[in-house]
């Protein structure tokens, strides 16, 4: 295949309509008689519910209907929602009810359902719903959940644990025994939540005596969404169909399946109405899945060289209310330790516990930024311990260029040994470190403290396993007029699958890339998918989009040449047209050679072929592509005020064959800002009660333009050799190392006073307190 | 019992009325009365721009004003900015620098450098970084938006 469009910088296809307002996102569609919904929600962390008085609710003028789930009908009464990902090591699996039954775990949890003829009746109703509630103890802070006398998240469980995992691999007491150092560190991570500028939304329209329910729903997952609706209603999938239409970023939390996708289904079966559902901002806050907390004790043995013998680790980690999600969290977090390092012992224990939080869902890298920062913590930790380079610690310890494939030793929930295809660390770090100049930092930093300014330079790398199964598929098809129709169960929240996925069929078809029509997110329309999470997508849904074009290309030769009494290894493909190559004569359209594999009127079909000029793939990649990069931040600390400016940030990245630079540009540079976000600003507060106490944009900073520093990029492709187009994922590889990164440089910078962060988002109070703190010790204040 | 108005206004250059309680705000007005779903909400609580239109050519946020205070007035919204399929010199370069993803901020990202550019021809990514940092996008990290604002400024500053 001649590649005129992969590795081109080629202008989205998507962007003319979102440009000018044409997009369609779940808020902008409207339906004939459309309803609307608002959610009652639970004002307490924890709480009982003895009952429900909806008649004053149910009395205002335009409401419709109040729904709790008594109301939902006898089959729902007891329901909890399904177990998405069951993993044996689950102790209580407790999911929610879709509206609460007796027992509220979370401030935010849905209680009711308000429907009316417009939103603001539905709000003004929504407040008269009256609830019977007794509060119950709130269990907030994930680092007590054990203690015996801890308040339970769940009134009648036994206790707080969600799970426990224990990787470990190698010999780690000896590890320990024989080492000439051992460094500890403890430290408590945060991410925060999800914060797409679009939140999420529902809407759904049951058609009974027809094709039955439609569901849009602003979601990462639409065939889960089938699935968990398939299974709750206990329907067939044939009479549930889940469209994502354009959706306003993800990030994570929008993959999971919701409560809201459940009730408003029903909502919309009960009135015989279609009902729209649109999250509030300050729903968001409580009602969308967000990453928790994690606390984390690390120990690292390392020799006099500063190369790792062993490590050490126990975290507690947050899973808030529920357990929507199974354990992929804490699995994103355990599994990618030891990093890109060569480790030759492991022992690190998980506890997975309750709290009266929302729950706990992925946010952009999901728990790899956890286990980037663990590994880079004991890298530091080393390379302070031993005063040694910590690029040259780094380097010591990484896995070689010659070492690939290569065994982790860890080991997936399945059994399965972690083996990273391919990759070169000391590349990416080295390439790093020259777009950083980090050679001349040391002298920038000097020149600085003369100035009584304070620069601190720091670098993180990572491993991101991309790309993982089972499956994505494609169908493309060549349609009468010429133009080819590629539709794909692969959901897109503003990444560019169109673009992409068009780049790679054009090429393969010898074809213009505006002949692609594109459908995607639809189970209506293409019958198997899985979601977008986990940089997935460019791997699977690509490379089954390159397999399905390929044979598609296959059938038009095969068919041309016995049209035109030629050998297929004489015919090409060019501009939508087979020719016999250096003859300007022989030539058959695309369009025509599909409308004689389609002959509608007259005609036969040609002997031996099945209808259509098209063909369906699925991959099934095996392994996981292992994409990689070294990420290096410098900033200045304002010790009068604990500001971080950032300076500079650079990144060397790793995602294999790229197949649109400026994509995968916007991706790396969208991701370290969250990563930013996550190191300096955004915090979700709690109060001692589990009340959320920033539910605001005043409250809660995300990032913002003024902030943000140069973001420098230089690429490495090393092709994952799992998947034909030797691809890997770019989603999520800006995010990992971002926080470990800042965090890093804010110590250099501080280094004169010593000062250790063992918590982030870092505010400039935080790094006050730690300068008074440290003050006292005038041995190492600068000049 | 709903305090309901007619309102008149121009809208991309047409004029336009509709029925309003007053107590909806024009984003909801724009969006459910016109069927102008291009400008977009993010937050109602006039933090994140998204809903940002043009009022008598000033960037406002339509979630902080109310559909009647625009009565009589001339509004912009993203609609409006392309002549039919030709995008306008700030949505052009959007387009060529991947000034967007997911396109849920971009209106009110288009909208704001649209009216910041005619106030500042010649502006700096200082200044383009100031002008949007009421605008919060998620995706990009605001580096190709900045980019697309500097080819904006230059492109209109070629225009006759």
């Amino acid at each position: 295949m001649a590649d005129r469009y992969f590795g081109e910088s080629v202008e989205r296809r998507e962007d003319p309509r979102l440009l000018t307002g044409h997009g369609n996102y779940v808020a902008d569609i409207k339906l004939a008689g459309m309803a609307h919904a608002v959610f009652v929600r639970s004002p307490y962390a924890h709480a009982h519910i003895a009952g429900f008085d909806c008649s004053a609710a149910e009395g205002v003028p335009g409401v419709y209907t109040v729904l709790t789930l008594a109301g939902l009908g006898e089959k729902y009464a007891d329901k909890r929602m399904a177990e998405t990902y069951p993993a044996p090591n689950i102790k209580q699996a407790i999911r929610q009810y879709p509206l609460a039954k007796d027992e509220v775990c979370y401030a935010g949890e849905p209680v009711a359902l308000v429907v009316a003829e417009s939103r603001a009746i539905a709000e003004d109703a929504a407040a008269l719903v009256d609830i019977d509630y007794t509060p119950l103890p709130a269990m907030v802070d994930c680092a007590v959940a054990l203690e015996a006398q801890a308040p339970r998240a769940h009134a009648s469980s036994p206790d707080n644990i969600v799970a426990q995992l224990h990787n470990c691999y190698g010999d780690t007491d000896k590890a320990f025994t024989d080492a000439a150092h051992v460094f500890k560190r403890r430290f408590r991570q945060h991410r925060g939540g999800c914060h797409a500028v679009e939140c999420r939304g529902v809407l759904a329209k049951d058609d009974p005596y027809g094709d039955g329910l439609t569901v849009w729903s602003s979601t990462q997952s639409p065939y889960l969404v089938r699935r968990v609706l398939a299974r709750h209603l206990e329907e067939d999938e044939s009479r549930l169909r889940v469209i994502a239409p354009d959706v306003g970023g993800g990030f994570g939390p929008k993959a999971g399946v919701y409560a809201e996708e459940i009730v408003i289904a029903l909502a919309a079966r009960i009135l015989e109405m279609p009902v729209k559902w649109i999250e509030d901002r300050r729903e968001h806050f409580t009602a969308t899945n967000q990453q928790g907390d994690q606390v984390w004790q690390i120990e690292v043995a390392a020799n006099e060289a500063g190369k790792m013998l062993g490590l050490r680790g126990h975290i507690i980690a947050d899973n808030g209310a529920y357990v929507p999600y199974g354990l992929r969290l804490p699995f994103s977090t355990t599994i990618p330790l030891p990093g890109p390092y060569s480790l030759p012992a492991l022992d690190v224990r998980m506890d997975v516990v309750f709290t009266n939080t929302t729950a706990n869902s992925p946010v952009r890298g999901a728990g790899r930024p956890n286990a980037a920062f663990a590994m880079e913590r004991a890298i530091e930790a080393i390379a302070r311990g031993l005063n040694l380079d910590p690029a040259a610690v780094r380097a010591t310890n990484f896995v070689s260029v010659d070492q690939f494939p290569f065994q982790s030793g860890n080991k997936a929930p399945t059994g399965a040994l972690i083996t990273y295809d391919s990759g070169d660390f000391h590349g990416c770090l080295d390439k790093a470190l020259l777009l950083a100049d980090y050679a001349g930092f040391k002298e920038r930093q000097a020149a600085a403290r003369r100035d009584g300014r304070y620069l601190g330079i720091g670098m993180s790398s990572c491993v991101e396993d991309t790309g993982r199964g089972p499956f994505e598929g494609a169908t493309i098809r060549v349609q009468p007029s010429g133009k080819v129709l590629l539709q794909t169960g692969a959901a897109g929240q503003g990444q560019g699958h169109q673009t992409v996925f068009s780049q790679i069929a054009a090429d393969e078809l010898g074809i213009d890339i505006d002949q692609v029509e594109y459908r995607s997110a639809d189970t209506g329309m293409f019958p198997h998918g899985i979601a977008t999470v986990g940089s997935r997508v460019a791997v699977n849904a690509g490379n089954a989009v390159s397999k399905a074009a390929s044979q598609v290309r296959d059938k038009a030769l095969q068919l041309a040449a016995s049209l035109l009494q030629a050998d297929t290894a004489d015919l090409e493909l060019v501009d939508g047209m087979v020719c016999i190559k250096s003859s300007a004569e022989a030539r058959l359209a695309l369009a025509d050679l599909a409308a004689r594999l389609n002959p509608i009127v007259g005609g036969e079909l040609p002997l031996g072929m099945e209808p259509g000029l098209e063909a369906t793939a699925y991959t099934d990649p095996q392994g996981s592509a292992t994409a990689s990069g070294t990420n290096v931040a410098e900033v200045e600390v304002d010790i009068g005020t604990g500001e971080v400016r950032l300076i500079k940030y650079s990144v060397a990245h790793d995602c294999g064959r790229i197949i649109n630079p400026l994509l995968v540009n916007g991706q790396i540079e969208g991701g370290v800002v969250h990563g930013i976000g996550n190191a300096l600003f955004e915090r979700m507060h709690y109060d001692a009660d589990g009340q959320p106490l920033s539910t605001n944009y005043g409250e809660y900073l995300l990032p913002l333009a003024t902030e943000m520093p140069p973001i420098e990029i230089v690429h490495q492709e090393t092709p994952s050799p799992l998947n034909p187009l030797g691809v890997k994922g770019a989603g999520e590889g800006g995010t990992i190392p971002a926080a470990a990164a800042i965090v890093t440089a804010i110590e250099n910078a501080l280094e004169p006073w010593g000062i250790i962060i063992d918590d982030y988002p870092v505010d400039p109070q935080t790094i006050c307190a730690l300068l008074d703190a440290a003050g006292s010790d005038s041995a190492h204040a600068a000049r | 019992m709903a305090d309901n108005r007619t309102i008149t206004l121009q809208v991309n250059g047409k004029r336009r009325s509709g029925t309003t309680e007053t107590r909806t705000h024009l984003g909801d007005f724009l969006r459910d009365e016109l069927g102008l779903t291009g400008t977009h909400l993010g937050c109602e609580h006039g933090a994140c721009g998204a809903c940002t239109v043009l009022v008598d050519d000033e960037a406002l946020r339509s979630c902080l004003m109310l559909a009647v205070q625009a009565q009589g007035t001339s509004i912009t919204t993203i609609e409006g900015l392309s002549d039919g399929a030709e995008l306008s010199a700030v949505q052009q370069a959007f387009r060529e620098h991947h000034g967007l993803q997911c396109g849920f901020c971009t209106p009110g990202m288009v909208i704001s450098l649209t009216a910041f550019l005619k106030k500042e021809p010649n502006p700096t990514e200082r200044s383009i970084r100031e002008a949007i940092s009421g605008n919060i996008c998620r995706c990009t990290g605001y580096q190709a938006i900045v980019k697309a604002g500097l080819k904006a400024a230059s492109v209109l500053r070629e225009e006759p």
